[in-house]
């Protein structure tokens, strides 16, 4: 027990001043380390605390999720792509009713672009091809377009709300909010 | 001159030109009894020979220049993108050919109980400093002066500001993730951006734990080799190397394929129809809906993905991969026959694709399950 028991306090700066190579005793070690240490934690904490930062924009960009698309009335049977550039959306009016396609592939998130020739939608990173009412028919994509809400509002204008999406795979395209009877 | 053209745009189809590189490979690296009688047969051994290789390179350099005079096609291969792949298919065919000549030299040394060239080198000892760093050093000079020429040569291009609802037409991934975009083309996104890197990455590394074979250890050789070698080119040069180059020179405009002579049109087209092999066989050949229950539906995909896995191997290993099954044991051929039949999912899902334009084997995209 005896050999472990601390050196006696004072002593410990007369030796340091002894020690011809300049060795550190203990006291000095401890608070060399200290400093070092708390220098190093400050330094990586402050620069952690600036990555953080940079996780949270000061201004977030977010596209309106809901928008006015004009009335029934504006739109002929076939695609508009009007909306496509600004809200990621195609209105697409057939006979019966009117419908808002997502613009984004099912495969990997490409943007398709329609081909009012072929009367489809084909998507240029592997080819997919979609008819307009939003069915994949070829290529990889493994299922349909997606749908958004839409309806009309009291005053008759279409409203797109991109908040809620049908899918064909899940049934949901006979959902009454997923198109407007015209 | 456009008779021929004609022709080669022709035999560039997919269908037709994924055939010819499959067989070509069957001929060079013959991985079954059958093909190397052809390969002997054919003398194949002489593409190995200094002249050999004259004759591959000049073939090489005549069909480019012939193709240079066409419009269409220079516009696609001077590309400041492409030429890197230009380069590319040059370089690969120079190392192979480099590789096997000098693989060739020794296995007929071996043969007749000589020594490959390399083991009185090898035994000499040489220092890193400077013997290798002297090298690596001017190999360092070397290219740093040519990336510079080459940036100042050939500028990367500026486009417009990135905008989300804007793919360029066709958008293409740099060149050395063209053979996944391929292999996007005919699977899931989750598959193939996914599943597949991470299994060739791991199939990779199992390498060195699957190959026992410590012959070929130091020397360049094709014989001691054999297996190894052909299969390893089957991968690289067919599913990687073909796919790169298809990726670059014979995608256009909505991912369509055009031939090497053929106008990029923006409105070609291609009247594809596919299905899922549930739909083929209920609608088609049952004649009948589909089963509302996904199993059910997708009851005939599972039957094959387990006939696949589960007992393809096991006759593998009792036909073709006998002598394998033989020398790597259980556990060790199970794993090769697992990354084997996965990495030839890829070839058959091509043809699937092509011959019966089928898109998924088994397909739920309720729960973006598609195989
Ligand atoms: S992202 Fe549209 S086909 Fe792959």
């Amino acid at each position: 027990m005896a050999d472990i028991k601390p050196p006696v306090t004072n002593t410990s700066n007369t030796k340091a001043a002894a020690n011809p190579a300049g060795d550190m005793d203990r006291r000095s070690f401890i608070k060399w380390s200290v400093v070092g240490w708390s220098a190093f934690v400050a330094v990586v904490a402050g620069y952690g605390s600036m990555v953080a930062r940079y996780l949270f924009p000061n201004v977030l960009f977010e596209p309106v999720q809901t928008f006015r698309a004009g009335v029934p009335e504006d739109y002929e049977i076939g695609v508009s792509e009007q909306f496509k550039e600004k809200y990621g959306v195609w209105i697409v009016r057939d006979s019966e009713k009117i419908f808002a396609l997502s613009t984004v592939c099912t495969h990997l998130g490409c943007t398709p672009n329609y081909l009012p020739v072929d009367q489809k939608f084909k998507c240029p990173c592997h080819g997919s091809g979609f008819y307009t009412t939003g069915i994949n028919f070829e290529g990889p994509a493994p299922r349909p377009l997606e749908r958004f809400k839409i309806y009309l509002s009291d005053q008759g204008e279409i409203i797109v709300d991109k908040t809620k999406k049908f899918q064909q795979e899940k049934g949901e395209w006979s959902d009454p909010e997923s198109l407007i009877v015209v | 001159m456009e008779t021929i053209k004609h022709f080669i745009n022709t035999i560039a189809a997919p269908k037709i030109l994924f055939n010819i590189v499959v067989l070509s490979y069957l001929i060079i690296f013959p991985p079954f009894k059958f093909f190397q009688k052809i390969h002997d047969a054919l003398g194949v051994r002489r593409l190995w020979t200094k002249k050999g290789g004259m004759a591959i390179f000049s073939l090489m350099f005549l069909a480019f220049a012939f193709g240079l005079t066409d419009g269409n096609f220079r516009l696609i291969v001077l590309k400041p993108d492409n030429v890197p792949i230009v380069a590319l298919l040059f370089l690969v065919v120079f190392f192979v050919w480099l590789a096997l000549h000098q693989a060739q030299d020794n296995d007929d040394a071996i043969a007749k109980g000589g020594k490959p060239k390399e083991w009185a080198e090898s035994r000499e000892k040489v220092l890193v400093f400077p013997d290798l760093v002297y090298i690596e050093f001017i190999a360092l000079m070397i290219v740093a002066a040519l990336l510079v020429v080459w940036a100042i040569g050939l500028p990367a291009p500026l486009e417009q500001a990135a905008n989300p609802t804007v793919s360029p037409n066709p958008s293409k991934a740099p060149w050395y993730f063209l053979g996944l975009q391929e292999m996007l083309v005919y699977f899931d996104p989750w598959i193939a951006g996914v599943v597949f890197p991470t299994v060739i990455l791991l199939g990779l590394m199992c390498i060195p734990y699957m190959d026992k074979n410590r012959k070929g250890l130091g020397y360049y050789t094709y014989q001691d080799r054999k297996t190894a070698i052909n299969i390893f080119m089957f991968f690289w040069l067919v599913l990687w190397m073909f796919l790169i180059s298809i990726g670059t020179f014979l995608r256009g405009p909505n991912w369509n394929f055009f031939g090497p002579f053929e106008y990029w049109d923006h409105n070609k087209l291609e009247a594809l129809n596919n299905i899922n092999l549930s739909e083929l066989v209920y609608m088609i050949w049952l004649n009948q809906g589909l089963p509302s229950n996904i199993l059910w539906r997708e009851a005939p995909g599972f039957l094959i993905l387990i006939v696949y896995f589960g007992l393809l191997p096991a006759i593998l290993a009792k036909t073709i991969f006998k002598d394998l099954y033989a020398r790597m044991g259980v556990v060790r051929y199970s794993i090769f026959a697992v990354l084997f039949l996965m990495a030839l999912t890829l070839p058959i899902k091509m043809y699937l694709r092509w011959l019966f334009n089928i898109k998924y084997i088994v397909a739920i995209p309720e729960f973006f399950f598609n195989i």
